[in-house]
């Protein structure tokens, strides 16, 4: 690549950067100013910072249970998920039937589905299983939400994988469990990890459905901030710190694991 | 192999008694004494949350707070009241809903509440405005109406001088005396951002006003009408040539924000509104602020709006007793009092009871006092128009189709602040979108 195409590429890729950065920063400093300066016109840079905001914030809520929620709702959900997704994709990459293809393609089309859609059916279901408002409900319809992009995901790792090694493994004995857990899993393992670091951070975003089948118990993050909103009065500055409060143990976990997840996110791309 | 085996079997139960452990660990019911209140993030309501430990250590009681976006709020406890989940204890809700879900049997009644609670205390419209078929269905917990807001200062500097009951023509001269743009000074802010409680709250107000109505006596739209083209096509002139910019996407919340930071002349909007705009810790116009009754077109219905916030108990609620119990002491007078003491006068829920009104800490502490008590006893929610019309409701139609068709020509009339279409195109538009959505509701043939 010449230097000015690849300068142009660097440019926008800061861009891109900047742009997501943006909003980010924003917000972090929004949560340091008072009301009146967080809606200042023009907006203002240079500030004494306050921590009013996050102090007013846990006088108000018990911002740890809402955070243990969500952890707990995040680490279930993906050990459940996996415990479906892996034992379908590896019959769908390695026993694949006529209508496979067709089957992912189904499951993939559910997510088309705008979840409001289901909306009354779930909270029915939920409401008759005695689940509204707990952690159950949540880790239930969240993975059946994950799943078929976990199914895709490791469908596409699978398939990656030579399929002698697996038949060289049940020539030696190893059944279908055996198979998947010691001789599968370790070698997919870059996909498996992205698999759950995406299913992690999508649960942790999750706001739907924490919203409407929570209410005290079971409630997460995201309900957690959505507290924060007021229909009167001046909010952003506190609004902020509870979004900085909500995003900063995910974002520490996603900044710490990048590495594992861009592996797996581009596991078989380049061969 | 072996071995490898087992110990995959091994992690694998972990695993599973893990997960299963989580979700298990998860499901825990409440106790008989717990109530779950959903609520909205106001000031009032805050400080209700607050003081309310007193009221969990006076009984024994405990309550758990869901606070969600007013929004989020509605269609959350909407759910719930419609499929009978039984989440909630009480619910905060306005005086939109309350009818409509009194009528449908949603709601528990709340007529019989003890002498002590004086319910002759709480103003008759407030009351009134919370009932159905002759039974109350919520209690107040606070209330209010819409007046004008206007910066004392720079009228004094203009030689101008704010009549108590102003004209919409006069309005609009202040306006073009008081615009100086190279300042971001403007000469009136209105709500713009498009949904049935955001600029639809006001345009009500003020196509009522100008004489229009929503619906004839037989339901059938009146949004093609002259009185609505004068009202809109006078809203988009004066916010295109004294407005501030963007103003499509400012409602309550952003115009109290330019109010109070300085860059607005004039404001039109809820009296709850002016508690924040008298503090000198939020508002840089604390001391320069004035107010005003809402302006008038050519008729004095519906010039000015009644809302209030109410709290209700669902009827799938299992805990009636305790719910009633906690709303007779967080909407009492002896609860008004508590707050006063505590966190000062002005804050007071207001708007609900008379000794409210009568009580010379609060009227020396609230200069607005008297004018919002007057501006609420004279909102006529059944009589919003000049011409009769076959529904209650000033600056909302108290029908439940009303949340979708208001967001809908709501959309439709910041479309046209915005220039996207001309006012003749969003009100022929808004004008089919209602018949259509009015006749598939069964209200017109």
């Amino acid at each position: 690549m010449s230097k000015a195409p690849l300068r142009i590429a660097v440019a926008i890729a800061w861009l891109a950067a900047l742009l997501n950065f943006f909003p980010l920063a924003w917000m972090l400093l929004a949560s340091f100013k008072t009301e009146v300066q967080a809606i200042a016109s023009p907006p203002l840079f240079f500030f004494l910072p306050t921590l009013d905001n996050y102090r007013g914030i846990f006088a108000q809520q018990d911002y740890a249970s809402f955070a243990l929620n969500s952890i707990v709702i995040s680490l279930a959900t993906t050990l459940l998920m996996l415990l479906l997704a892996v034992p379908a994709a590896f019959a769908m990459a390695f026993y694949p039937g006529a209508k496979t293809r067709d089957l992912l393609l189904w499951m993939l089309s559910t997510k088309m589905l705008p979840a409001v859609g289901v909306l009354v059916p779930i909270y029915l279901l939920a409401r008759d299983l005695h689940l509204l408002d707990t952690l159950a409900a949540l880790v239930i319809v969240n993975t059946l939400s994950n799943l078929p992009i976990a199914i895709w995901m490791l469908f596409t790792f699978f398939r990656e994988t030579p399929k002698d090694i697996i038949e060289a493994s049940r020539i030696d004995g190893a059944n279908v469990l055996q198979t998947i857990f010691l001789v599968l899993l370790p070698l997919v393992l870059p996909g498996i990890a992205s698999t759950s670091l995406l299913s992690i951070i999508l649960c942790w975003n999750e706001a739907f459905w924490s919203l409407n089948l929570s209410a005290h118990n079971a409630a997460p993050l995201t309900a957690f901030i959505a507290s924060f909103s007021a229909p009167q009065g001046l909010f952003w500055a506190r609004l902020s710190a509870a979004s900085v409060l909500a995003i900063a143990p995910i974002l520490v976990f996603g900044w710490i694991s990048q590495r594992q997840l861009v592996r797996g996110l581009t596991f078989g791309a380049v061969k | 192999m072996r071995h490898q085996a087992q110990g995959m079997k091994r992690a694998v139960a972990a695993s599973l008694m893990l997960a299963g452990g989580l979700l298990l660990g998860s499901s825990f019911s409440a106790t008989a004494a717990t109530i779950t209140i959903a609520t909205v993030n106001n000031s009032q309501m805050v400080e209700m949350q607050k003081l309310s430990t007193q009221w969990e250590k006076e009984t024994g009681n405990k309550i758990n707070w869901v606070v969600l976006e007013e929004n989020v709020l509605r269609q959350r406890v909407t759910t719930d009241i419609a499929t009978h989940g039984g989440q909630f204890d009480i619910l905060t809700i306005g005086s939109y809903e309350t009818p409509i879900w009194g009528k449908q049997n949603w709601l528990v009644s709340l007529d019989g509440f003890p002498a002590s609670y004086d319910m002759n205390d709480v103003f008759p419209s407030v009351r009134e405005a919370l009932s159905a078929n002759g039974k109350l269905y919520a209690v107040p917990f606070y209330a209010e109406s819409s007046f004008t807001y206007y910066r004392k200062d720079l009228f004094d500097k203009a030689g101008l001088t704010m009549p108590s009951q102003p004209k919409y023509d006069e309005v609009r001269t202040f306006a073009e005396k008081l615009t100086d743009r190279a300042h971001e000074q403007y000469g009136i802010c209105l709500r713009g951002k498009p949904g049935w409680g955001e600029n639809m709250a006001y345009l009500d107000t003020l196509v009522n006003t100008f004489g229009g109505r929503w619906f004839d006596e037989n339901w059938k739209p009146q949004l093609n009408t002259p009185a609505w083209h004068e009202a809109v096509t006078f809203y988009i002139d004066m916010m295109h040539k004294y407005g501030p910019p963007g103003a499509n996407s400012n409602g309550f919340n952003e115009n109290q924000a330019l109010f109070a930071t300085g860059h607005c002349a004039m404001w039109i909007d809820a009296t709850s509104g002016a508690g924040l705009l008298y503090d000198r810790k939020q508002s840089q116009v604390a001391d320069k602020v004035a107010f005003t009754a809402a302006p008038i077109a050519k008729v004095p219905n519906g010039s000015h709006w009644f809302w209030s916030w109410a709290l209700a108990i669902p009827e799938s609620s299992k805990n009636v007793a305790v719910a009633k119990s906690f709303l007779q002491w967080s909407t009492s007078r002896a609860y008004i009092e508590t707050v006063g003491k505590s966190d000062g006068w002005t804050v007071v829920p207001p708007g609900t009871r008379k000794s409210t009104y009568e009580n010379p800490q609060y009227l020396k502490a609230a200069p607005f006092a008297d004018f919002v008590k007057n501006a609420i006893m004279t909102a006529d929610l059944n009589h919003p128009t000049a011409e009769k019309v076959p529904y209650t409701g000033i600056q909302y139609v108290a029908i439940p189709e009303f949340q979708a068709i208001g967001t809908t020509v709501g959309q439709m009339i910041a479309g046209a602040l915005t220039g996207q279409m001309s006012v003749d195109d969003a009100l022929r538009e808004a004008q089919a979108s209602v018949a259509a959505t009015m006749q598939q509701a069964g209200y017109t043939q």
